[in-house]
């Protein structure tokens, strides 16, 4: 059935949802590619004032994508939770807009079962940036493993010590340089150059060896392919976070050689070696707009609800972070500064919504028409909304992956503005070991000599 | 801090190329690391929109005795090149035209020289890397249709390119995406038998090339081993995979070149 909306002389038809939606979405350079994106700016708010006038109901029952072709699709509608919904039920987008700007903390834990990411995605494009700010900042989503992220007032941080060749001395040197700035309550998580077993096992073992001497409450990830990290549990390797990038459609998983089968199967794997000490939330996940279009799995749907539906996916395995890595794809998705911030803010509000622990990579690459000026203000943007939490690389130079991120400054800059704390356990370890005061504030000069004392032989 | 503390981030930070042991003024980076960050950036931004001066690089390619052609994609102009990946992909009609008038009988390799995504990268080394790479080619006896110099050109044009100028295999010789410490990197792609059509995973890669990564002799030594191995096994991509380091580690090129 088609949507219709009129504009003084002029009635704009939007052929089905899926066009509906792809017309309201703010425009984007992905979608454009795509050959969906509103063609004018008038079209573009003509579809966002038919989209307000979409009932709830209706957006539940009509799939984008077909139950019987996409298992994404079937994941979303059998988790759905008809007792959350119920609250928003007879609610248009445009009502739910309103809900959420008035509803407390309490109450937005009660419906997120309750929301689809379609349902998140639609309402997201009606809502202005302060919108996505405000209730993203009242959501709020805990997870544990060996210590607690996401509680209000936090912000937590992955330290990245990515390397060209997956050097173990190298590696070492920038945790200990990340670590230094009160840096790795989230995780310490590398991207490896290499995929295979070995390099994987040399990792996982020195970050265990590193993590286990100091006694730093946090835990460790090898961002490889699940198939590996499968392959790691199986012979015994110190692994405490599954990794895997997902995305929105069952094709697109695909691409990346993921199913929902071999999710479930690491998932049970990594519960069975019980190493968290607080929590068993053991799953890492990454996604980011495009990626469904960049392998031609995109069914003629807009990137911001296929990013929106890959949370619904993170969802369903309990993860203890999840991160959108906003800027990465390149400016064929998203074009300049402004619609990385833009994108930034809708996917950090959809995925909370949801219930998902959502993190941002603030980041770009030399291609796109953004710099560092556009990675501070999406920060700044960030922390006011209590995003769980950023990368934290050296200089905000990825010597590996060939793009710009936030550094391990940039989180001391967020954290004094808007006086935010890190993970409770990781922050009373940091003050144990004399890197910070009481109130997490880095000590001056020379404390950071006792963790390379602490750790002589780590870094020979 | 102190000066034991200093000379251990010292150390530390010969381990690693990332920018480990900066200081810090309060919650901020130093003034000159802000500045240094800042000129990189500048850098690796100069790269990919300074325009490529395909008159200067054909002109160093007839240089070394290759015949040449200039080519446009289906992109106009960087702006479009950065928006439209698909029309990077493909070559303007004039440059179809140019390819097709020009193809006489088939070859054994098309070269193309792409802009990609770093024409600093193609001004600085692609006429050297095509200096190193002919004497391999004369040896091996193929022969070569003219040099394809290609503006606003993504890798799969090569495939287009190929296909017009009725080539066995074709390598594109292409500006990689600029990092902060690497504006000026080529990347090599070898596709046997090209046609609009074919998948990356039907490629082989040869990255990172650039006088401070993978030299271009080195390079050229990789790039005729991929070559001799795709026409003598009639395939390129993941069923074919780069060996060459075995020939390198014992003791044909200069085996202390390293790899970036």
């Amino acid at each position: 059935m088609p949507y219709r909306h009129t504009v003084g002389p002029r009635t704009h038809v939007f052929a089905d949802l899926a066009t509906l939606m792809a017309k309201a979405t703010p425009v984007r350079s992905g979608d454009c590619l795509a050959g969906i994106a509103a063609e004018s700016a008038e079209e573009n708010m003509a579809a966002r004032w038919c989209l307000a006038e979409v009932p709830l109901k209706e957006i539940l029952a009509r799939p984008l994508i077909p139950y019987e072709a996409d298992d994404v699709t079937r994941l979303i509608l059998d988790d759905h939770d008809e007792a959350a919904f119920a609250e928003i039920a007879s609610l248009t987008v445009g009502d739910f807009r309103e809900f959420l700007l008035t509803a407390s903390s309490e109450m937005l834990a009660r419906i997120a079962p309750g929301v689809t990411p379609e349902i998140a995605a639609a309402v997201s494009k009606i809502m202005r940036n302060q919108d996505l700010i405000l209730v993203a900042r009242k959501c709020r989503v805990v997870t544990r493993f060996r210590n607690t992220i996401g509680l209000p007032g936090t912000l937590a941080v992955r330290l990245q010590p990515n390397h060209p060749t997956d050097d173990p001395a190298g590696v070492t040197a920038s945790i200990l340089d990340g670590l230094s700035y009160g840096c790795g309550d989230a995780v310490i998580g590398i991207n490896p150059v290499s995929d295979s077993i070995q390099t994987m096992g040399t990792l996982l073992t020195l970050f265990d060896s590193i993590i286990e001497r100091l006694e730093i409450p946090t835990q460790a990830c090898v961002l490889t392919h699940v198939t590996t990290t499968l392959d790691a549990m199986n012979r015994g390797l110190p692994v405490d976070l599954v990794f895997q990038s997902i995305a929105g459609t069952q094709r697109a998983n695909a691409s990346f050689g993921v199913t929902l089968p071999i999710l479930q199967e690491a998932h049970e794997a990594a519960l069975a070696l019980k190493r968290g000490t607080l929590g068993d939330n053991v799953m890492y996940f990454e996604t980011g707009q495009g990626s469904a279009l960049s392998a031609d799995a995109h069914h003629g749907i807009d990137q911001q609800t296929l990013e929106a539906r890959a949370y619904a996916v993170a969802r369903r395995y309990r993860p203890l972070l999840v991160n959108t890595v906003v800027g990465f794809i390149g400016p064929e998705y998203l074009y300049d500064g402004k619609e990385i911030i833009r994108a930034g803010l809708e996917d950090h509000f959809c995925g909370k919504l949801m219930g998902v622990p959502l993190g941002v990579d603030v980041c770009y690459t030399n291609h796109a028409e953004a710099d560092q000026d556009d990675m501070d203000t999406l920060l700044t943007l960030l922390g006011a909304a209590g995003c769980t939490y950023v990368m934290g690389i050296p200089g905000a130079d990825d010597v590996m992956l060939n793009y710009q991120s936030t550094s391990f400054h940039d989180q001391l800059y967020i954290r004094e503005v808007l006086g935010l704390r890190r993970a409770p356990e990781f922050e009373e370890w940091l003050a144990r070991i004399g890197l910070t005061d009481a109130s997490g504030t880095l000590l001056p000069g020379g404390a950071e000599s006792r963790l390379l004392t602490a750790a002589p032989d780590l870094a020979a | 801090m102190s000066t034991q503390t200093d000379a251990l981030w010292r150390r530390l930070a010969r381990l690693t190329p990332a920018r480990i042991g900066l200081g810090r003024a309060g919650a901020g980076l130093p003034t000159r690391e802000v500045l240094k960050f800042g000129l990189a950036h500048a850098q690796a931004r100069d790269a990919v929109h300074t325009p490529m001066d395909a008159a200067a690089i054909a002109g160093a390619v007839e240089a070394l005795g290759l015949p040449t052609v200039t080519v446009t994609s289906g992109a106009e102009d960087r702006a479009t090149y950065l928006r439209r990946p698909d029309y990077g992909r493909r070559l303007s009609p004039e440059g179809l035209k140019a390819l097709s008038d020009t193809a006489a009988e088939s070859v054994d390799l098309a070269l193309v020289v792409a802009d990609g995504l770093s024409a600093r990268a193609v001004h600085e080394g692609a006429a050297a890397l095509l200096a190193a790479f002919k004497p391999h080619a004369e040896r091996a006896g193929w022969r070569l249709a003219p040099v394809v110099v290609a503006t606003q050109a993504r890798v799969a044009l090569g495939d287009a390119a190929g296909a017009a100028l009725r080539a066995r295999a074709v390598v594109v010789v292409i500006g990689e995406r600029p990092g902060l410490s690497s504006p000026d990197s080529l990347g090599l792609y070898v596709t046997f038998d090209p046609k609009p059509g074919r998948s990356d995973a039907e490629r082989n890669c040869i990255s990172n090339v650039r006088p401070a990564g993978l030299s271009f002799d080195l390079a050229a030594f990789k790039l005729n081993w991929l070559l001799t191995q795709a026409f003598a096994r009639g395939l390129t991509g993941v069923n074919l995979k780069d060996e060459s380091d075995r020939l390198i580690e014992a003791g044909t090129p200069d085996p202390a070149i390293g790899r970036g």
